[in-house]
C-alpha cells in the first residue's frame, strides 16, 4: 500500500484520482471524498475527471475546485513595477454521476477575483463502452498536453507554458460534441478524442497584441453561435504505456474568419491549423513532460509579415522529487525541484523587403522549488527568465524575476 | 539528516543569490538606449511622459478605429524602440506630375499608400496614372522637443538660399501652409510673401511646422486614426468613396494626441558613446574639415519652454533643419510645400550609432533605407549641393574614413 501511495504521489502532476479515494478520512459525516474517474489508468484523457470531489450525503452530485495565488517581482531591462500579489484563479467543479454510464462535469472559473468569470466546462458524457463515449457541451479540446490537464495544483511552475497559452490558446473551452474512448492493445492504452466545435473567430488577426494571436480568437459569443457557420475540428490520439509514459499527437483547426454575413460572402475563407505533439514519462523518480505545437494561419495577403502565417512553440520540463517523507507533520510530503525550458516563435518567415528572418520570439527558462504537504496542494517558488526578441530581431529585452505562490484543490 | 542539511543549505544559498539583483536584468548603459525621458522632468511631467509612452506603444484595434487601411497598428510598430524604422514598414507617397503642377491624387488615396487593411476590406494599390513615388522609412523620434524648441530665427540664420558665402551649400527653409488648428508661438515667423505659411521643420522634406502636425498626420496616414484635429477617415477609393471603418470619428481624442505630443517632446536626446575615444575625436575633426558640418550643424539651442527640462537648452542634433538640393541621386520627383523632388531636409544624425539596434541588426540609412552602410549613405551625397563634400570624403585616407565612421557611430 505504501509503495502504491508513493507511486501515485510521484505521478501527481498527471493525475491523482485514486489518492483522493484513499486519503483523508472525512471530518464531516455527510461529506466524503469520491472519485469521478472510473478507470484506474492515468492518461491525459482522464485528467478532467481525475480530480478530488466531495460528495454530500447520498447526492449524486459532488463538488470540488481549486484556488491559486502568487506573488510577482519582475524586472525587464532594469525597469520593474515592483512587488505585487495576485489571486489568479478560484475554480469550482461540479460532478454528477447521472447513471452508471452517464456523467456530468462542469467547471466555473473566477480569474483575478471577479475580473473574468467563465464557464470553462459544462459537459455530459454518455458511455457506450470504454472504446466509445459520446461527449457534448462546453468541452476542452484535446490539443496538446496542457489544455485538458491544466489545473494549477497539478503543476509546479506558477506561469502556464507559453506555447500552451499563446499558441495553443489554453484554456480553450468550446461548445461542441464528439467521441472519445480507449483501446487496450496488450499492456498499452490507446486513447482517442474527436470533436467538432464552434471554434475560434476573426480576432486572431488585428487584436490588441498587434500580431497573429490565436488566443484572441476565443470569444464568449461563440458559446451561443458560430461566427461563420463552419465548425472547427479537433482530434488527439495518444499511446500510453505504464512504464514508458504517454505520447500524443493532436490537431485542431478550421475556418476562423467571418467570411459570410447574412448568407453573403464578404471575405475569403481563412483557416487556422494547430498540430501538437506531447509526451509525459517518468525516468527513475523524475517526471519529464513537454509539448510541441506548430500553427499555420491564413492571413490576408496584405497583412503578411506583420501578421504571422506560421508559429511554433514548445516546452519541456523535468520534475524531480528531492525529498519525500513526513515533514512538518504531513505524511508523505514532497519537495520537488522543477526546471522548464520554453520557446515560442510568433512569426516564422522572412521579410520580402530585406530577405532577413522575421524575429518575434521568446526564449524562457524557469527554475522552481515546490513543497507538497499533500498531493492536492503545492506551495512553490519560481525563478523565471525571458529573452524577448521583437519582430525585427533587435537585441532582446531581458526579463527576470521571482514568484512565490500556492495552488490547492479543495 | 545529511540530505536535509544539504537541502537547507542549498535553499539558503539559492535564496541569497536570488535576493540580490544579479538574476534580475539591469538597465542598459545610458548610451545604449534611446527610449528614455529627458533629464529633469518633474514627477507630474513624468506621469504625462509615461502615459504618452504607453500610447506610443499601444496597438490600436479595429474596434478602436484602426484603419480601414493603414501601414501599422501602433506608433512603436514603425518607430521600434523610438528608433529608426525598417524597410518592412516603408511608407510610399505618390502622385502625378501634370502640366500645372504635382497632383497628390487625393481622390485616389493620395498622398500616401496604405498597403495594409482590416479583414473584410482591401488594401490600397497604386492607382492608375501615378507618375512618381517616394519611399520613406520611419525616422528616429528622439529629441523632437528640442528640435521643436529651436526658434525660426535661429533656423533662418543658418539659411543661405542664394549661396552668398559661395561654399556651394544653399540651405533654405520650407514655408508650408499652417493647419487650421495651428497656434503660432512667439518664435514662429510667417512667410513674408504668403499669409498663413510658416517654416516647416518636421518630416523628410520639412513639410510639417509642428510636432502636432506630424503626429496628426501619422495617426491618420500611418494608422488610419482620425482625431479631433483631422476628423475625415481614410477609405479605399477602389471600394468606394466613404467606405470607412465602423468607428465614429474622431477615433482618438485630443487627450491621446496631446499625450503623444508630450511624450515626443520629452524624449531625451541621445547619449553619445565613446565620445572621448581618440578615433572618434579624430573623426569629428574630419567631419568638420570636409564640410559635413555645414549642413549637419552640430549645435543648436532651444528657446523658452514651459517645461524646464527643455528651456534654453543647448543640444547637438547635427542638422540645420533646412532644405538642401541633393541632386539627381536622391531626386524622387515628389514635391512637398516648397521642397522640390531633389530637396530634402537635413536629417539629424544623432542616434545614428544606435540605428542598427532598432532596424534588426542592419543599418538602413537615408530617407528610404536604400543605403545599408554609412559609406553608402555618404556616396548618395555625390550629386547636388553636397557633391563637394562627398568628393572630400573620397579623397580621405582609409584611416580618416574609418575615424569619420567611428565618429558617426558615436552619435
Amino acid at each position: 500500500m505504501i509503495k502504491q501511495i508513493k507511486k501515485i504521489l510521484i505521478l501527481s502532476i498527471i493525475a491523482s484520482s485514486s489518492l483522493f479515494a484513499q486519503n483523508d478520512s472525512t471530518t464531516i459525516r455527510t461529506l466524503k471524498r469520491i472519485s469521478a474517474n472510473d478507470s484506474t489508468e492515468v492518461t491525459n484523457q482522464d485528467a478532467m475527471f481525475a480530480r478530488p470531489f466531495i460528495g454530500i450525503g447520498k447526492s449524486k452530485t459532488a463538488v470540488g475546485g481549486y484556488l491559486e495565488g502568487n506573488t510577482n517581482y519582475f524586472a525587464e531591462d532594469g525597469v520593474t513595477e515592483g512587488y505585487s500579489m495576485e489571486l489568479r484563479r478560484f475554480n469550482i467543479f461540479l460532478y454528477s454521476k447521472i447513471s452508471k454510464r452517464i456523467r456530468f462535469l462542469a467547471e466555473i472559473e473566477f480569474e483575478h477575483g471577479a475580473e473574468e468569470i467563465a464557464i470553462e466546462t459544462a459537459l455530459i458524457d454518455f458511455e457506450v463502452n470504454p472504446a466509445l463515449n459520446f461527449r457534448a457541451g462546453i468541452l476542452l479540446p484535446q490539443i496538446g498536453l496542457f489544455n485538458a490537464n491544466h489545473d494549477s495544483p497539478r503543476w509546479e511552475i506558477i506561469n502556464r507554458p507559453l506555447s500552451s497559452t499563446t499558441i495553443i490558446p489554453s484554456t480553450l473551452s468550446e461548445v461542441g460534441f464528439g467521441f472519445y474512448g480507449k483501446f487496450y492493445p496488450g499492456k498499452n492504452i490507446i486513447t482517442y478524442d474527436v470533436y467538432m466545435v464552434n471554434g475560434l473567430q476573426h480576432n486572431i488577426v488585428n487584436s490588441e497584441e498587434g500580431k497573429t494571436w490565436i488566443p484572441a480568437g476565443k470569444d464568449e459569443e461563440m458559446f451561443g453561435e458560430d461566427n461563420n457557420g463552419t465548425p472547427m475540428y479537433n482530434a488527439r490520439v495518444a499511446f500510453n504505456n505504464r512504464k514508458l509514459g504517454e505520447l500524443g499527437v493532436s490537431y485542431y483547426g478550421g475556418i476562423y474568419n467571418t467570411y459570410r454575413l447574412e448568407g453573403e460572402e464578404v471575405d475569403d475563407k481563412r483557416s487556422v491549423k494547430l498540430m501538437a505533439l506531447d509526451f509525459s514519462t517518468k525516468i527513475y523518480k523524475a517526471t519529464i513532460q513537454g509539448e510541441f505545437v506548430s500553427a499555420s494561419i491564413d492571413v490576408p495577403n496584405d497583412l503578411d509579415e506583420m501578421y504571422a502565417t506560421k508559429q511554433l512553440g514548445y516546452f519541456a520540463e523535468v520534475i524531480y522529487p528531492v525529498l519525500n517523507r513526513k515533514m512538518l507533520g504531513y505524511d508523505n510530503a514532497v519537495i520537488n525541484t522543477t526546471f522548464r525550458y520554453e520557446y515560442v516563435d510568433y512569426n516564422i518567415g522572412t521579410f520580402a523587403s530585406t530577405n532577413e528572418n522575421i524575429g518575434d520570439h521568446v526564449q524562457a527558462f524557469v527554475f522552481g522549488v515546490g513543497f507538497r504537504p499533500t498531493a492536492a496542494t503545492s506551495i512553490r517558488f519560481n525563478y523565471r527568465y525571458h529573452k524577448t526578441t521583437d519582430i525585427l530581431g533587435n537585441p532582446p529585452a531581458l526579463m527576470g524575476g521571482f514568484q512565490f505562490g500556492f495552488a490547492t484543490y479543495f | 539528516m545529511k540530505k536535509s542539511i544539504f537541502l537547507a543549505l542549498s535553499a539558503i544559498v539559492f535564496i541569497h543569490i536570488t535576493s540580490c539583483d544579479k538574476l534580475v536584468p539591469g538597465a542598459p548603459e545610458p548610451g545604449d538606449t534611446i527610449a528614455e525621458p529627458t533629464d529633469g522632468l518633474t514627477p507630474a511631467q513624468m506621469a504625462q511622459f509615461i502615459a504618452g509612452d504607453e500610447l506610443f506603444a499601444k496597438v490600436f484595434t479595429p474596434a478602436e478605429g484602426l484603419g480601414p487601411i493603414f501601414i501599422q497598428n501602433s506608433c512603436e510598430g514603425c518607430h521600434v524602440g523610438d528608433g529608426k524604422g525598417h524597410p518592412f514598414n516603408t511608407e510610399t507617397r505618390f502622385g502625378k506630375l501634370t502640366p500645372t503642377g504635382f497632383d497628390f491624387m487625393l481622390d485616389k488615396g493620395g498622398p500616401q499608400l496604405q498597403f495594409r487593411s482590416l479583414q473584410n476590406y482591401i488594401a490600397e494599390t497604386l492607382p492608375p496614372g501615378y507618375t512618381h513615388t517616394s519611399d520613406r522609412i520611419a525616422p528616429i523620434v528622439i529629441g523632437m522637443g528640442h528640435l521643436a524648441g529651436v526658434s525660426d530665427a535661429d533656423i533662418l540664420a543658418l539659411a543661405d538660399p542664394n549661396d552668398l558665402d559661395g561654399d556651394g551649400i544653399s540651405g533654405r527653409v520650407n514655408y508650408v501652409e499652417a493647419k487650421d488648428y495651428f497656434n503660432p508661438q512667439p518664435f514662429h515667423i510667417q512667410d513674408p510673401t504668403q499669409s498663413g505659411f510658416y517654416i516647416g521643420r518636421f518630416g523628410k522634406k520639412a513639410k510639417e511646422i509642428t510636432l502636432l502636425d506630424q503626429i496628426v498626420f501619422a495617426l491618420k496616414q500611418d494608422m488610419g486614426l482620425t482625431s479631433d484635429f483631422d476628423t475625415e477617415d481614410l477609405y479605399n477609393w477602389q471600394i468606394a468613396n466613404g467606405a470607412v471603418d465602423n468607428v465614429p470619428d474622431p477615433e482618438v481624442g485630443s487627450d491621446v494626441v496631446n499625450k503623444l505630443l508630450f511624450y515626443m517632446r520629452t524624449l531625451k536626446t541621445p547619449t553619445r558613446r565613446n565620445e572621448n575615444d581618440a578615433d572618434v575625436l579624430a573623426g569629428e575633426q574630419v567631419f568638420d574639415q570636409i564640410g559635413c558640418v555645414k549642413c549637419h550643424v552640430s549645435t543648436m539651442k532651444t528657446g523658452y519652454s514651459e517645461i524646464e527640462a527643455l528651456n534654453n537648452k543647448t543640444f547637438h542634433p547635427y542638422t540645420d533643419l533646412l532644405l538642401h538640393d541633393m541632386g539627381s541621386l536622391l531626386d524622387d520627383g515628389v514635391p512637398e510645400g516648397d521642397a522640390t523632388g531633389s530637396e530634402w531636409r537635413t536629417p539629424p544624425l544623432w542616434g545614428l550609432g544606435l540605428a542598427e539596434d532598432s532596424q534588426g541588426g542592419t543599418g538602413y540609412y537615408l530617407h528610404d533605407g536604400r543605403a545599408t552602410s554609412l559609406e553608402q549613405a555618404i556616396g548618395f551625397h555625390a550629386t547636388g549641393e553636397a557633391s563637394n563634400i562627398a568628393n572630400n570624403y573620397y579623397a580621405l585616407t582609409q584611416a580618416e574614413k574609418d575615424n569619420l565612421i567611428a565618429f558617426l557611430k558615436s552619435l
